[in-house]
């Protein structure tokens, strides 16, 4: 806003039915010419595209408030409705009010008592926060089932609902042969006994005159509705026929203005806001022309909006409906013609109406009309208003860059040239910002506006840089570009948990892509085939504090949903610590010099021991240098052997996944939570980088000749395989004889499958055991496998023994042709081979039957991810819908955003899930805490006064502290 | 031993610990000796600090927080329906379709089945359990004898098994008496007249009709002669649990209130996986603990037993909140919410904006989602925290 004054904000939102006369008053201008824009690309007056409606075209002024395109919202038109029609939203209301008012003096079918009744019911439902439609649903069908008015007495009759926008009331008159009628069921019937009914019986049965009832008989006399119920009371007969009287929209209107208010209040209407009448359309609002702006194509023509497609439609009929009225028209045209009207009107609301053409463009596509532009997922309410379009962003690839902090994030240089922060000057930093605008927009740490004191802004360009350098003073403001140490968010979608959108500092790099630290591919669930992610520049002191201390990578090392680390090492940190711990291998001093140069250690531990007069280090001491002095645990490790650490040395054990892994590594773990964020993020960075080093000082590759077994081993997994078939032909022919005993509640057909499963489940998992036996301990692939790396002894087993059964829905594939899978077998062959069990492995091949078969299994696999992704995608969005609103108060309970108290304490303790993982009962040792405050083995009294208080690590620092001095390109 | 003084005991009282860790302070100084007042209030503040560290933050949005912690391992669960842990010879529902069907709230879930725990006894010997597996068990004519229609006498004769008789029914010995009772059932339920020799059982319809015969067979095999109508199945499996090793029942099929009132089921240990039954049966709370145990349960199946159960109670807490089960979702949580705007966002937006006109409703624009739509900060989180820097020094 330029007028200075702070924006209003919205307090409340009430919503309620238009009364006509308000549309009337609020609109600009009547729309009466279908026509748009004239032969010389003029808007006509009174047309759809007015003046008066706004302006789309840039440089035109809005007839209404004078603004220009951009400023002026647009405004309301309005068209003048030949005859009343329906509003398609509230068809359903309609019936419902049709049905439960009287038809004569339009009050509501229910009597005093009643109506208090509902009025109770209605408004406790409000106080309890429940849906009042039931309420009202209720009311309705109490009132159908009256015959007659309880106030004027009378007579009701059924309404018929056609839909969408037609209305019958059904009244029940005689038949045009009732005395033919009257006649037959007198009449003697064939298949029973008796013998009819005589006219004397009937005139006695019905206290009708018998000289009446002879008249009756020959038609010459009309029952009326008294005699007729009586005849048909006697004779068990009917003499009626339905008669369907259309209720046109003006009558409904007619019959709602007589509603008296306080009987909608039983319903639930606030007749202040919502006149049931004013659910017949008299005059129909022209949506702004900011609302339907029409394009301009190429080749100069002009396309219109959807919307105004239908306006146009809507307005013909209009007036042929007028001019048709004025010629006097016979009733069935104009009929004809309010059918149409009603049809566009309805049309215009709502294109997908069940049983109603849509309407459609010229092309064939269905018109895009209102509803349908607030529907769904693109539609204005998910797509537009929850889900909104910002500045200060930018997407591209990402890749990995191991020499970052995972605290960091390497932007581009032309990212940050174009994404600014506001910076203001003052006395401080007045030199800084005029270097910055020196610059310029196209050198890197520059500037691309200054905002003057007065509130201008001008663009800095290569031309005016240096001239408007000098002119920056404090009190200027100055957008300049992202540099080293600036806070940014990032984010990869799909964002399932907090971990996915994370603040990092940037790094200003070259080249076009967003470079990650690795140990932040979990989190992010992100891996470098092509991914890209989002970065958000924050605009402002506020957010960018937020960020710092909630949102950073380091803050968001523990997961809230196991309350363990996530972020962590992976894949080849893993083997790297694995190599250099699992041996415990010694290096000499250039090796551990090496080894460590990326980490802040600058000195050497003493040397393990001496060999040939070499001092040598060993790996688990070398590693032991980046843990906390302080950091004393024992556990059981990855490989299964305990891993001691005793005061920041590892004494026993092998660094693997468990430990230092993401997913709840324990020494990472414990670290984060015991000596802060900020000391588990060194911790992680400084693994990641000894491990590099390490698994490049071992060198780590893998290769076929890894996977390929001695000929051997190989004859020995033939071996297994083949009793496996033996097995297998055993079962078929105990099953052919009819010997197979079944499994409780199972089928013959069914047992014979499971042991079949079974047995050449077991045939895979020994083929499996003699390939694991034959590999050494130092074979790569097993490496990975044992420290939880990468890949398993499964993926071993099928590179290097057997595939083994292929499976489709649980179960050996059993589809393909009749009694058959493929055509190469002859029919109901049991035999595995036939079913989809692949004998080769990997590496020897598979034959073209088994290629098959294991490209059945693979691609349920494919559908079940895909159908997965959707179902779960949606479990998603309800239960964040659902829960988005609860939150922690300062007195411990959860509540929504209207107070509801969800649970008393978080959890039923309070328990944070970040800081407690779900493994363990959050037990505090009282009884270590009192050892040690009586034992009161303290140092110093900051210490014990650190032991007393709670911890606050701080977590705002910057890895950037130093470096926030510009420098210039050149 | 330190004797607890009154002034000892308002030490501990006045921090902000909650009632069991100021027992566990009270108990440890108490099994200490002489611990001096002093030393008792560090050892207070000392565990009360460790306490308020693992403490969630206020206005932390631990609903979304929740949310995201049950829906993203949803991700990586699968599709399949698998067999039950270990009873090889029962399929249940697994996975993420059961976990859909519990925060929808269904009815009835896709395979409703019942983990029935036996008494004493009945839990220890294997007659005893079948016992009650017989009085859970539906007992259908298919499991009794053999049917055969014979058209020509217009009669539907039942050859009743003598062995099944027998171990159906331990508790009578004679089958000519179990036969009887059988035939009774039968003609109370059709209608008709059951000629009984030993344990063959004859009867037809009243007047000769192919198509009544016919049907009386159809009928005749939908009768339940024992046990509950519901439960299809029974598999019973000596199993290791709490108890020491004992038989438990699994059953395909459920009638929780019906197996709970049989002799010889332990109420207080059995469960059944439909949490409606189980709100029924033992009410809200209940209802709250059975979703809690299922979802925990789905998820330890699929490997994802590392979520934190604090979150599942949320979900739970909110499902059972009024004092019924809500679903999550369109007719349940989301359905509900005061705000027009947000159930509008969710899903069904026109009606919801139509019938919010006809109601004249207002939108106080209190949640989440209303204020993102209206562009205001979320009154949430730290958008619920409204502190300003003072404009005075304070020096």
């Amino acid at each position: 806003m330029s007028t200075g004054h702070s924006p209003m904000e919205i307090g409340e939102i009430s919503f309620g039915l238009m009364n006509p006369e308000e549309y009337r008053d609020m609109s600009a201008t009547k729309v009466i010419t279908a026509d748009t824009y004239d032969d010389d690309g003029f808007p006509i007056d009174m047309g759809l595209m007015d003046p008066r409606l706004g302006v789309i075209d840039p440089g035109l002024e809005c007839k209404t408030c004078g603004q220009r395109s951009g400023s002026c919202n647009g405004h309301f038109g309005h068209i003048e409705l030949a005859a009343p029609v329906i509003h398609v939203g509230f068809a359903k209301l309609i019936r419902r009010l049709l049905r439960g008012t009287c038809r004569e003096c339009a009050r509501l079918l229910l009597t005093e008592e009643e109506k208090e009744q509902y009025r109770e019911d209605l408004d406790r439902t409000r106080s309890l926060r429940e849906d009042v439609s039931d309420v009202t649903k209720a009311a309705i069908r109490e009132a159908r089932k009256k015959d007659h008015c309880p106030h004027c007495g009378e007579v009701q009759y059924d309404v018929k609902h056609e839909k969408p926008t037609t209305y019958y009331e059904v009244q029940q008159v005689l038949a045009s042969d009732y005395s033919e009628r009257i006649a037959a069921s007198m009449q003697p019937d064939p298949d029973e006994e008796g013998s009819g009914m005589s006219p004397q019986e009937v005139a006695e049965e019905t206290d009708i005159d018998i000289s009446r009832v002879n008249e009756i008989l020959s038609g010459e006399f009309r029952p009326r509705r008294d005699d007729r119920e009586a005849i048909e009371a006697a004779l068990g007969a009917d003499l009626t026929t339905e008669d369907m009287n259309k209720l046109m929209p003006s009558d409904i209107r007619d019959w709602f203005e007589d509603v008296p208010g306080e009987d909608l209040s039983v319903l639930g209407i606030d007749p202040d806001r919502s006149r049931p009448e004013w659910m017949i359309l008299t005059v129909l609002p022209v949506p702004p022309v900011t609302a339907r702006p029409s394009i301009t194509l190429d080749n100069g023509q002009r396309s219109e909006d959807d919307l105004t497609h239908k306006l146009v439609d809507i307005i013909r009929i209009n007036q042929r409906f007028m001019e048709n009225r004025e010629a006097g028209a016979p009733q069935l045209i104009i009929e004809d013609l309010w059918e149409l009207l009603q049809y566009h009107v309805t049309t215009f609301m709502d294109n997908e109406i069940s049983g109603t053409p849509p309407a459609r463009h010229r092309s064939g596509r269905p018109l895009k009309t209102l509803s349908q532009r607030l529907k769904g997922k693109e539609g204005r309410f998910r797509g537009s208003l929850s889900g909104k379009r910002v500045n200060f962003s930018a997407r591209t690839v990402i890749s990995p860059d191991p020499t970052l902090s995972l605290n960091e994030v390497g932007v581009p240089d032309r990212v940050a040239t174009e994404m600014t922060q506001t910076m203001v000057v003052n006395e401080q930093n007045v030199e800084r910002a005029r270097r910055y605008v020196q610059n310029g927009p196209e050198g890197h740490p520059g500037a691309n506006y200054v905002t003057r004191p007065d509130g201008r802004r001008v663009r800095v360009t290569e031309k005016v840089c240096e001239e408007l350098a000098e002119r920056v003073e404090p009190g200027w403001e100055v957008q300049r570009h992202l540099i080293d140490g600036d806070i940014i968010i990032f984010n990869r979608q799909p964002s399932l948990h907090r971990m996915s959108i994370m603040a990092h500092e940037v790094v200003v790099m070259p080249y076009k892509t967003f470079r990650l630290n690795t140990v932040v591919c979990p989190p992010y669930n992100a891996d470098f085939d092509g991914d890209e992610m989002n970065m958000h520049a924050l605009q402002n002191e506020e957010a960018r504090a937020e960020a710092r201390v909630l949102m950073r990578v380091q803050e968001q090392i523990l997961s809230p949903r196991f309350g363990e680390n996530i972020i962590g090492a992976i894949q080849d940190h893993i083997s790297g610590t694995y190599l250099l711990t699992n041996a415990n291998p010694t290096f000499n001093e250039t090796q551990a010099s090496d080894l460590l140069r990326q980490t802040r250690i600058n000195e050497l531990p003493e040397p393990a021991g001496m060999t040939d007069g070499e001092p040598y280090w060993e790996g688990r001491q070398l590693f032991s240098e980046l843990l906390p002095d302080d950091l004393t645990l024992e556990f059981t490790g990855t490989v299964g052997e305990p891993v001691v650490i005793e005061d920041g040395q590892l004494l026993e054990g092998t660094i693997a996944e468990d430990e230092i892994g993401g997913f709840g590594g324990e020494i990472v773990d414990t670290i984060a939570k015991v000596h802060g964020k900020t000391r588990a993020r060194i911790f992680i960075n400084e693994v990641a980088a000894l491990a590099m080093r390490s698994i490049m000082h071992f060198g780590f590759s893998i290769g076929i000749d890894d996977e390929t077994v001695s000929t051997e081993a190989r004859e020995r997994i033939d071996e297994a395989i083949q009793s496996a078939y033996d097995r297998v032909q055993e079962l078929i022919e105990t099953y052919e004889n009819g010997d197979l005993e079944s499994l409780p509640g199972r089928t013959v057909d069914e047992t014979l499958e499971m042991k079949i499963m079974q047995t050449l489940g077991k045939a895979r998992d020994s083929a499996g055991d003699v390939a694991a036996e034959n590999f050494d301990e130092d074979n790569p692939a097993v490496v990975m496998a044992d420290s939880g790396a990468r890949g398993s002894m499964l993926n071993l087993t099928q590179m290097a023994g057997c595939v083994g059964q292929q499976a489709v829905r649980g179960e050996r594939i059993n589809r393909g042709y009749e009694d058959r899978t493929l055509s190469h077998f002859e029919p109901n062959d049991l035999s595995s081979e036939a079913h989809g069990f692949v004998e080769n492995s990997y590496t020897s091949g598979l034959t073209p039957k088994e290629f098959f078969f294991h490209a059945m299994g693979g691609r349920e696999g494919l559908v079940d991810t895909a159908v997965r992704t959707s179902k779960s995608g949606y479990l998603q969005r309800r239960l964040i819908n659902a829960l988005s609103e609860l939150e922690t108060q300062y007195d411990g309970t959860v509540r929504d955003t209207s107070d509801t108290i969800v649970q008393f304490e978080f959890g039923e303790d309070g328990t944070s899930p970040v800081e407690v993982s779900s493994s363990e009962d959050n037990d505090i040792d009282v009884e270590g805490i009192a050892d040690r405050v009586i034992e009161a083995e303290f140092e110093t009294e900051d210490e014990k006064e650190a032991f007393l208080s709670v911890q606050e690590p701080p977590t705002n620092l910057s890895e950037h502290g130093a470096s926030w001095e510009v420098e210039s390109d050149d | 031993m330190t004797d607890i003084t009154p002034s000892i005991r308002q030490t501990v009282e006045e921090t902000e610990l909650p009632r069991r860790l100021k027992e566990r302070v009270l108990d440890t100084v108490e099994d200490r000796d002489g611990v001096t007042a002093a030393e008792v209030r560090e050892i207070a503040d000392a565990v009360e600090s460790r306490y308020i560290e693992t403490r969630v933050d206020p206005l932390d949005p631990v609903g979304t927080v929740s949310a995201q912690s049950i829906g993203e391992p949803g991700t990586q669960m699968t599709m399949n329906t698998f067999h039950y842990a270990g009873v090889a010879e029962m399929d249940v529902t697994q996975g993420l379709p059961r976990l859909i069907e519990l925060v929808d709230a269904r009815k009835t879930p896709d395979t409703p089945v019942m983990h029935v725990f036996l008494e004493d006894e009945y839990g220890e010997e294997r007659e005893k359990a079948h016992e009650v597996v017989w009085k859970i068990e539906a007992t259908k004519i298919l499991a009794l004898g053999d049917i055969s229609t014979n058209v020509a006498d217009m009669v539907v004769r039942i050859d009743l098994n003598e062995d099944t008789l027998q171990e159906r029914w331990p508790l009578m010995d004679d089958t000519t008496e179990i036969a009887g009772e059988i035939a009774e059932t039968i003609e109370g339920s059709l209608g008709v007249q059951v000629t009984q020799q030993g344990t063959v059982l004859e009867f037809g319809p009243s007047e000769p009709s192919y198509r009544e015969l016919l049907q009386l067979v159809e009928q005749l095999r939908d009768i339940v002669f024992k046990g509950i109508e519901d439960v299809s199945r029974v598999v019973i499996r000596r199993e290791e649990t709490d108890k020491g090793e004992e038989f438990v029942l699994y059953t395909e099929g459920s009638a929780y209130k019906k197996a709970l009132n049989i002799e010889g089921v332990d109420a207080s240990r059995t469960t059944c996986n439909n949490i409606h039954e189980v709100h029924k049966t033992l009410g809200i709370e209940a209802a709250r603990e059975a979703i809690i145990d299922e979802t925990m349960a789905t998820l330890e199946e699929q490997g994802l037993g590392d979520v934190n159960i604090r979150h599942l109670m949320l979900v739970a807490d909110i499902m059972t909140n009024d004092g019924t089960i809500q679903s999550i979702g369109r007719h349940g949580i989301s359905g509900s919410k005061d705000s027009v705007l947000a159930r509008a966002a969710f899903e069904v937006t026109v009606s919801h904006l139509l019938d919010a006109a006809i109601y004249g409703e207002r939108d106080d624009l209190d949640g989440v989602i209303e204020n993102v739509i209206v562009g205001k900060p979320v009154r949430l989180g730290t958008g619920d925290v409204n502190l300003r820097m003072g404009t005075t020094k304070s020096d």
